[in-house]
């Protein structure tokens, strides 16, 4: 059923209060929300079980003041299947399905907290409450907001915190130029990776003659170990199409379409189900709030192609085509969608907007640096404590995301480079662990916002190694439209193979060197350009291992294989025989019960002897 | 026999294609989301299907071919009925997944993007699965198996290879 703007209200005003205490500590409230994740990386360990064996034990039970919600994404992905308990907000971690009995039991009729379950911070032991584990203490959530706060399948759950409050007041309130100039005033910049300015997108479509006008929201998030988008989506799937809506409004489009991977089964499912809901409350359709204006949003599925993410590239797919990127000019805010002038943000930047018209540009300006406003969201992974989602205000130090929020190292190793930006991005090194993140300051130390991926690495990597990983990603991803990417990338592969296969000279470094720079000068999409920053930043500041493994044959890290001698430890060696047995080209010799030796000349490093080993003395 | 069987097999396969096809406007940006929908009630998209499609959509089957083998997840050979895929992502590669897939290319005897004689097994790699959290993880269908070990993904097959 349609429902009026005095309905919305009404319903606002209902479910605020039935869901106060998810926001509010109230010590006397008798009620309990137990809130379950239900992100892709708490579904991966079984959290919807979970939550129907809670559901199970309340009915059973006959329990009446309990509820069991489905959210978002807490952020602590690598504490998962996580648990919320409000309004006394306690975190618990690691649940299994078994443990269910017992926070019911416990928890819930008897009022203990089940401490075994509580969760345990490396640095400060066990917690009991969110807002105490250092994790969360230097976060700031704009974006993530709704993300483990209310049910993403629920519109009135939206809409009891603000939600379709800031497209009201646009439509009702605001004309066209209004909207942009405030989005303008925030310093809202894209969050794709380039950071193009948002207010200044909007107003290139604007100016556009009347007429077919379409907005975009690009979710092909395809930048490996970055998970940003696909949780705001999960999350918190209306506060998209709310500011696809506002979007439409400012620029004068009535068609919004977004663009989501197909390997993002939950987010898309749950995008349908808000589609759904919003087109039945009439806040997508014709005539939303009784004005004049219509606004409708499809889906569109990405079907695996990384380059899908430049938007030209994106505009082919979505139009049924094989996605190459087009020449630009013309940029899509002239002629994108089949011709049409289109809007193209990312979700992350269209999850800032509701909160800006809302709160006013001057708020929100005044969170970030000078050239950089409001928050970013980053996918914490690779060799840290804390894996996960995490919002933090811009200028925050790589440290402290790395340490303060991340918990540092694990297994008492050393940070060696953080990589932002993906395939696009590069390598940073310890120097520049202080740098304060902003679109500037990363792109002068050699890497890129790029949409928020931010992977740990510690000192068992091998740096070249690792720009050898990401050229294999570029070149199995590389459209094949321009020559430079297509067989440049490739002829780049090859040369960093032979370093780590130990044939390399030091010709071979100068030669990637000048192919790259080649390549950033002479691509056609941002893919192609961005390709080789992988290599260039780890040139940059790990050049000494690149040599190494050229001049010496040797890889600090061991993980170049070919430059890895396999010995055995003669202090842990029982000379079982063992290893000599599954060596399969008889380089290992020795007496039995005496210290065996590998003859390192026939050795062919196939690693077999290091499995069959008992006493682990080879390595 | 066997000929007849076949054209039951491929005349079933066209009347189900046809009704699939019904339920989308003939737009030629219908074509991903058509793709798609086969990808998944098959596995793989059959060349049966691909000329009915490309009549439907008035396309020429060479543009059909060119957006299949553009984007990875749609196969021109089925799969097979437990696929073993292990993310590459960079969360999972710095956390030793090339060693996972190694140990699953070396147990299943088979290369990523094979499949098995029998038709049970097949290997591929992702990007991204979006559980970071697990790192190294792999997934057999939807299943998904964080922490992974060599160790622990022989085990898992070797559950699967009991199954039927």
């Amino acid at each position: 059923m349609k429902k009026s703007l005095e309905e919305i209200n009404a319903i606002r005003k209902k479910m605020r209060n039935e869901l106060d205490l998810r926001i509010n500590d109230n010590p006397s409230c008798r009620e309990r929300h137990i809130l379950v994740c239900n992100g892709t990386g708490c579904t991966s360990s079984k959290s919807p079980k979970i939550m129907e064996r809670l559901n199970e034990l309340i009915k059973e039970k006959n329990i009446d003041n309990v509820r069991v919600v489905r959210t978002g994404c807490f952020g602590l992905c690598s504490k998962g299947p996580i648990i919320i308990v409000r309004p006394e907000d306690t975190f618990y971690s690691l649940v299994k399905i078994e443990d269910c009995d017992e926070i019911i039991n416990s928890h819930i009729i008897e009022g203990k907290i089940v401490d075994r379950l509580l969760c345990k911070d490396i640095s400060v032991g066990k917690v009991n409450k969110l807002d105490e584990l250092p994790f969360y203490k230097k976060q700031k959530r704009i974006v993530l907001k709704n993300c483990g706060v209310i049910d993403p399948e629920n519109i009135d759950e939206y809409i009891a915190f603000d939600g379709y409050k800031a497209l009201e007041k646009v439509i009702t309130s605001m004309s066209q130029d209004e909207v942009i100039d405030e989005i303008s005033k925030s310093g809202l910049r894209g969050r794709g990776g380039a950071g193009f300015p948002t207010g200044k997108k909007w107003s290139f479509v604007k100016v556009e003659p009347d007429g077919q006008k379409y907005v975009v929201c690009n979710a092909d998030e395809g930048d490996p170990g970055a998970f940003m988008d696909r949780s705001v989506l999960e999350g918190d799937p209306h506060t998209i199409l709310e500011a696809m809506t506002i979007a439409g409004y400012a620029v004068g489009a009535n068609q919004g379409y977004i663009y989501v991977r197909a390997e993002y089964p939950i987010a898309v499912k749950r995008l349908e189900i808000a589609i759904k809901q919003a087109r039945e409350y009439g806040l997508l359709g014709k005539g939303i709030f009784g004005t004049d204006f219509d606004f409708d949003i499809d889906i569109r599925l990405g079907a695996g192609a990384f380059v899908c993410g430049e938007e030209t590239a994106l505009l082919e797919s979505i139009e049924g085509k094989r996605g190459q990127p087009r020449l630009k000019p013309p940029y899509p805010a002239h002629s994108g969608l089949w011709g049409c002038p289109t809007l193209i943000n990312n979700v992350e930047t269209y999850a800032n907007i509701t909160q800006i018209i809302l709160n006013g540009a001057e708020w929100y300006s005044s969170i970030g640096t000078e050239t950089s406003k409001g928050t970013k969201v980053f996918a914490l992974g690779g060799n840290v404590n804390n894996v996960g989602l995490v919002e933090v205000p811009m200028g925050t130090t790589l440290r402290e995301i790395i340490f303060d929020i991340g918990g540092g190292i694990p297994n008492k190793r050393e940070f060696k480079a953080a990589q932002t930006g993906g395939p696009s991005g590069g390598c940073i090194p310890k120097q520049y662990l202080d740098t304060q993140i902003d679109y500037e300051s990363l792109k002068s130390i050699g890497s890129m916002m790029g949409s928020g991926g931010l992977i740990v690495m510690d000192d068992t990597k091998c740096m070249v190694n690792i720009a050898k990983f990401y050229l294999e990603f570029t070149v199995s991803e590389s459209c094949g439209k321009c020559t430079p990417c297509r067989i440049g990338t490739k002829r780049m592969l090859e040369i960093l193979t032979k370093i780590c296969d130990g044939l390399g000279t030091e010709e071979d470094i100068e030669r990637l060197n000048d192919l790259a720079k080649g390549i950033v000068k002479s691509s056609v999409c941002g893919l192609g350009q961005t390709a080789p920053n992988p290599v260039l930043s780890t040139m940059k500041y790990f050049m000494d291992e690149y040599l190494e493994h050229v001049n010496d044959h040797k890889c600090r890290a061991k993980e170049c294989k070919s430059l890895t001698q396999i010995v055995i430890d003669p202090e842990k060696c029982k000379g079982c025989d063992l290893c000599k047995k599954a060596c399969p080209v008889g380089a290992i010799s020795g007496e039995k019960a005496q210290v065996h030796t590998i003859n390192q000349e026939k050795c062919i490093k196939c690693r077999s002897c290091l499995q069959t080993c008992p006493f682990k003395a080879i390595n | 026999m066997a000929n007849a069987c076949e054209n039951c097999a491929e005349k079933r396969l066209i009347e189900e294609t046809r009704e699939l096809l019904s339920k989308h406007e003939k737009r030629r940006d219908s074509l991903i989301k058509i793709l798609e929908e086969v990808q998944v009630k098959y596995g793989y998209i059959p060349k049966v299907c691909q000329l009915e499609i490309s009549d439907y959509l008035d396309m020429p089957l060479a543009e059909i071919y060119g957006v299949i083998t553009f984007y990875s997840r749609f196969s021109l050979e089925p799969k097979g009925k437990y696929n073993v895929a292990v993310c590459l992502g960079t969360a999972c590669f710095v956390k030793g997944s090339k060693e996972i897939l190694e140990g699953a290319k070396e147990k299943l005897g088979i290369n990523e993007g094979e499949t098995t004689k029998d038709g049970k097994f097949s290997i591929d790699t992702t990007r991204c699965v979006g559980a970071c959290g697990l790192a190294p993880v792999f997934t057999i269908n939807d299943e998904v198996y964080g922490n992974a070990t060599v160790k622990k993904m022989n085990e898992v097959l070797d559950e699967y290879m009991n199954k039927e």
